[in-house]
Formats: structure tokens, sequence, C-alpha cells
């Protein structure tokens, strides 16, 4: 068996005062596409501040690539090809979106491929370039998270973390933020997908993990999942 | 009329150096949210160490070109005022940046408390009057005077804003300050090391701090250990009235506070005039009479009163700052 691209070992990460994550283990391996599901508080969120080093880590072991990265901080991370899509988008409201875009490539410094790459995200989404000289706090809550997406692509990422990608969305962005999710993979990049929207998550992943209250409860293929009568119950809205 | 031109002309040059000191104050403010109240200290350290370096080099044996002496001291002073800007975050700021607002903010008073102090034990208490390098020579500018000292001030501090702005809008530095002003933890997810680009907004403030204080200096002929406090508030109140955290601000608030001041010193003497007032006591009257109708109850020694007239009108009715944003920009 191959080591995983992403492994978490009993990873502890206290956030406020309490302890939103209570010793999970879990992991990726390369060219796979996992999604991590639970209901708001479960610690998603804080599982993935806790890998990219956002939040300081209270005990556990974070390994990437063969590699220790326990509590490295997360700039240093973006150049070794892991990058993260943050909750709530985060884009740079006062940039333009080719700064904004600029800013995802900022570990790189191959400017031919870097351009190339603009191209690509455009290519990806093109109502983005359409508006490419707009600063992006003008844009919508959809073409916002495409725009954070685009960005995270452009350092050319091995591992790609999303945040609940489909927050706050339009079912029709929503949509396409799934296809572009799948696409992105498609490509071989790794992906740990966080959602609530526990349905859409599985049936793009090829595993998941279901978490509840800092813990996971349950982990194993998502059609697998999907068909679980406690996930179906407590996720997918269907009486047990 | 002439008043107010050559008012305007004065205005000019003090605002251009008030916008220099402001811009460090935004920059730093615009990144980490901290108002460095030790940074009017750093003007005057500048004002020292070159004036230092220029004695000096004066008192050598082999006269150097007056050019070249004012050139050496200005690079002294710069590199002197970098590195204790640098020093100064990476010491004293950096392991608050997750405390509370108020502690940096005390300690940054305590950072204005040493400075001093450390200026006092360096350069004594005494006014040290900086040679007359230049000789200023006053040019007639549509019947107001203007010295080509005043126009050397107004250009530098011109270009080195042109300077900054480049930078922050065109250079990779300049966007990673950007971004990491809007949002750090993402500009942390970029890669950009957000400790570089603060200690790079202190490192910056601190050059055109330095430049700022060999200016006020050449300026007023003067320098003393605690030049930086008042020249520091009112750069602050430059800050505040342009929009703390907005470059433009920085340098409009500047250029206005410095022209609202000139203006005011000019012309305070005949707007309190008493010798118009109808009811007036038989001893001033008689004063009235002896100066021929002009007696003020304040002269342009208040000047520095209306920088402060400015601040508190400007956070009763316009908090954010004439280019200040609105809060809302976050959310």
């Amino acid at each position: 068996m191959t080591t995983p691209l992403l492994e978490l070992k009993d990873l502890q990460v206290a956030y406020g005062g309490i302890q939103a994550v209570k010793g999970i283990d879990l992991s990726v391996d390369q060219g796979e596409l996992v999604c991590l599901i639970g209901a708001n508080g479960a610690g998603k969120t804080t599982t993935l501040k806790g890998i990219t080093g956002l939040q300081p880590i209270k005990s556990g072991k974070i390994h990437y690539a063969g590699e220790d990265i326990t509590g490295k901080p997360a700039f240093q991370l973006v150049r070794k090809g892991l990058s993260m899509v943050p909750e709530g988008r985060g884009v740079f409201g006062a940039l333009t979106i080719e700064e904004n875009l600029a800013m995802g490539a900022y570990a790189r410094d191959d400017r031919a491929a870097i351009k190339d790459d603009v191209e690509r995200v455009f290519g990806l989404f093109p109502r983005l370039k359409e508006r490419r000289k707009q600063t992006a706090g003008t844009l919508s809550g959809g073409e916002q998270q495409m725009l954070a997406m685009g960005r995270a692509l452009m350092s050319r990422p091995k591992l790609l973390l999303l945040d609940e990608p489909s927050m706050g969305l339009a079912p029709l962005m929503v949509q396409k933020v799934f296809e572009t999710v799948m696409a992105v993979s498609k490509e071989g990049v790794t992906i740990l997908l966080i959602e609530q929207n526990a349905k859409l998550a599985l049936e793009v992943s090829s595993r998941g993990y279901v978490m509840e209250s800092g813990e996971i409860t349950l982990q194993g293929k998502a059609k697998q999942l999907l068909s679980d009568p406690k996930v179906r119950a407590a996720y997918l809205g269907e009486a047990a | 009329m002439d008043t107010f031109l050559q008012q305007l002309i004065n205005g000019l040059t003090l605002g251009s150096v008030y916008a220099l000191v402001a811009l460090g104050y935004t920059m730093v403010y615009g990144i980490i949210g901290l108002i460095n109240f030790a940074h009017g200290e750093v003007v005057m350290i500048g004002a020292m160490v070159s004036l230092s370096v220029i004695m000096a080099l004066l008192g050598a044996h082999a006269p150097l070109p007056s050019v070249v002496i004012i050139l050496a001291g200005l690079l002294v002073a710069i590199t002197v005022c970098m590195a204790i800007a640098y020093a100064m975050e990476k010491i004293a700021y950096r392991p608050l940046r997750k405390a509370p607002r108020l502690a940096p903010l005390i300690t940054a008073i305590g950072m204005s408390i040493i400075l001093q102090n450390l200026a006092l034990i360096v350069w004594g208490r005494n006014y040290l009057t900086f040679p007359t390098l230049i000789q200023p020579t006053p040019y007639n500018v549509l019947g107001a005077s203007m010295t080509d000292l005043q126009m050397l001030i107004v250009v530098l501090a011109g270009l080195l804003m042109a300077g900054l702005v480049f930078v922050v809008q065109r250079t990779r530095l300049g966007m990673a300050m950007r971004a990491t002003a809007q949002n750090p933890q993402v500009a942390g997810l970029m890669g950009i090391d957000i400790n570089v680009v603060i200690s790079a907004a202190f490192v910056i403030g601190a050059a055109l701090a330095a430049v700022a204080g060999l200016m006020v200096m050449t300026y007023y002929g003067i320098a003393h250990y605690y030049m930086g406090f008042l020249l520091g508030l009112k750069a602050f109140t430059a800050a505040v009235l342009g929009g703390i955290g907005n470059l433009a601000g920085a340098m409009l608030g500047g250029v206005l506070l410095g022209i609202i001041e000139a203006l005011g010193a000019g012309y305070i003497g005949d707007v309190s005039n008493i010798c118009g007032f109808p009811f007036l006591s038989d001893s001033l009257q008689q004063q009235c009479a002896a100066s021929e109708g002009q007696v003020s109850m304040f002269g342009s020694n208040y000047q520095d009163v209306f920088a402060f007239f400015v601040l508190i009108l400007v956070l009763i009715f316009r908090p954010s700052g004439l280019l200040g944003e609105r809060v809302s920009e976050r959310a």
C-alpha cells in the first residue's frame, strides 16, 4: 500500500476554549476526491484550519506527501502544493480579479506559465474573464466562489482543500461549483472537500467521512455512505 | 490676497512633510490596525542622526560639497531609522499581535517614551541648530515668496509619495501588502509571509520618516529630542483626516492639514482682533489707539491649536476620514 498524500493521526484542535476536534484519523490518497461531511459546528472547518496552520493544534500529527507538516505556517504549505479555499471564499474584495489570481500564484516565479494558467482559469470560468479588471468585491457570491477556486488553482496545487464551496449559493451556482470540483479532480488534483450539502458531496466523492461533534463517526466508500440508513436519516433528510 | 498665497505656500511645504509622516502611520494601521505612536520619534531620530553625520562631516579636514554632506546625512538617517523600526516591530509589537488592541497601543506609547529618552541621553536636552548648508533663495511666485528650499521639500516629498504609490500598486510586495491589509489569514494561504509584509510596512514608513525629519530640521533650522512628539501627533491627525489606513488619504490629509494650519496662523491675528468690538474698556481702547487698531487675543503662536481642532471635528462629523472607506467592506 502506498502512503496517502494527506494523513491526519489523532488530530486534536481546540477552538475558542472548546475542543472542537477530538482526535480524528483521516487520510486522502493521491488523486482521490474525499469529502468530510457533518452538521454545522461538527468541527470540519477547524480540522481544515488545523491542517493549514491557521488554528494551532493541540496534539496529533499531520503528514503531507511523506513529510511531517504539523504546526507549519500556512504560507510555507502553498509552496509544497497544498492549497486551500477558505470558508466564505476569502477573496480580496478591493483587488481586481486579475490581481486576485496573481495572488494565487504568489509563491510561483515562472511568469510565462502563470500567464497560461490565468487563461486556463478564464477558460474554466468565462465570467471572470469578462470582469477581469473589476474589483472582486463587485462580484456575486457564486462568482466570488469561482474566483476563490480559480485563485487556488493558480498555485498548481497537488492537494486542494475546499471549505464549504456551496455555502450561501443559489442552486444553479451550487451545481456549477460541483461540476468544477469534478473537473478539477479529473485533472489529477487530489481534493478534500468539506460540505454541509452531504448528498451532493457524496455523489461526487469516492470516499467520505462523517463528522459529529469533533469525532469521525462513520467512514467508507461514498456510495455506501449514501445508502447508509444513519446517514440518510441524519444528513439526507429522510425518515429512518 | 498676499497673505493667503504666502500661507498657502508655507502650508503646502509643511503639509508635504506631514504627509510623508502620515503615510507611516497609515501603512502600519492599514495592515495590523496599530497606531504606532512611536512613529513621531522615528522622525526625530532621523533628524538627529542626519544632524550628527552632517556636523561630523563638516568638521572633517577635507571640505566636501554641501550636497554630498546632506545626502550622506540622509542616507545614514534612513538606514538607522529603518533598523530602529524593524527592531521595534519585532521586539515590541510582534509578541503582542494576538493581544487585545489596547496592549500594543500602550506599548507604542512606551516605545515613544523610550526613544525620546534615548535621544535625550545621546543628544542632550538643548535645541541643536542646523548649520546653514543651504542658503534659501526666495523666488517670487505670483506676488508671494517661495524659497528654493521650500520647492525642494515639496518636489522631493511628491516624488517619494509617487514612488510609494508605485510600489504599493504595481509591485509584488505592494500587492502582498494590500492583500495582507484586507485579510491576513487568506494572504498567508496564498504563500505570503505576513511577518515580512508587516516588517516592510514599518521599514518603508521609517525611511519616509527619516526624510521628513531632515526636511523639518532644514526648514526650521533646529532639532530637539522632543520635536517628534508634536510632529507625530499632527501627522497622525493628518492620517485620520484623510481616512486612516488609506494611502491617498494620508497624502491629502497631510497637505490639507499643513494648509489649514498655515492659513489659521496667518489669519488668527486679524480674526481675533478685538478693536472692532463696540464695548471696550478704557485701557483696551487706549491699547487699540496705540497699536493702530490691532490688538489680537490670539497670535500665530496658536498655530498648533488648529491641527487638534481639525482632529476633533473629524472625529465628530466624519470618523472614517475624507477618503476613508465605510467599515462594511469586511462583511
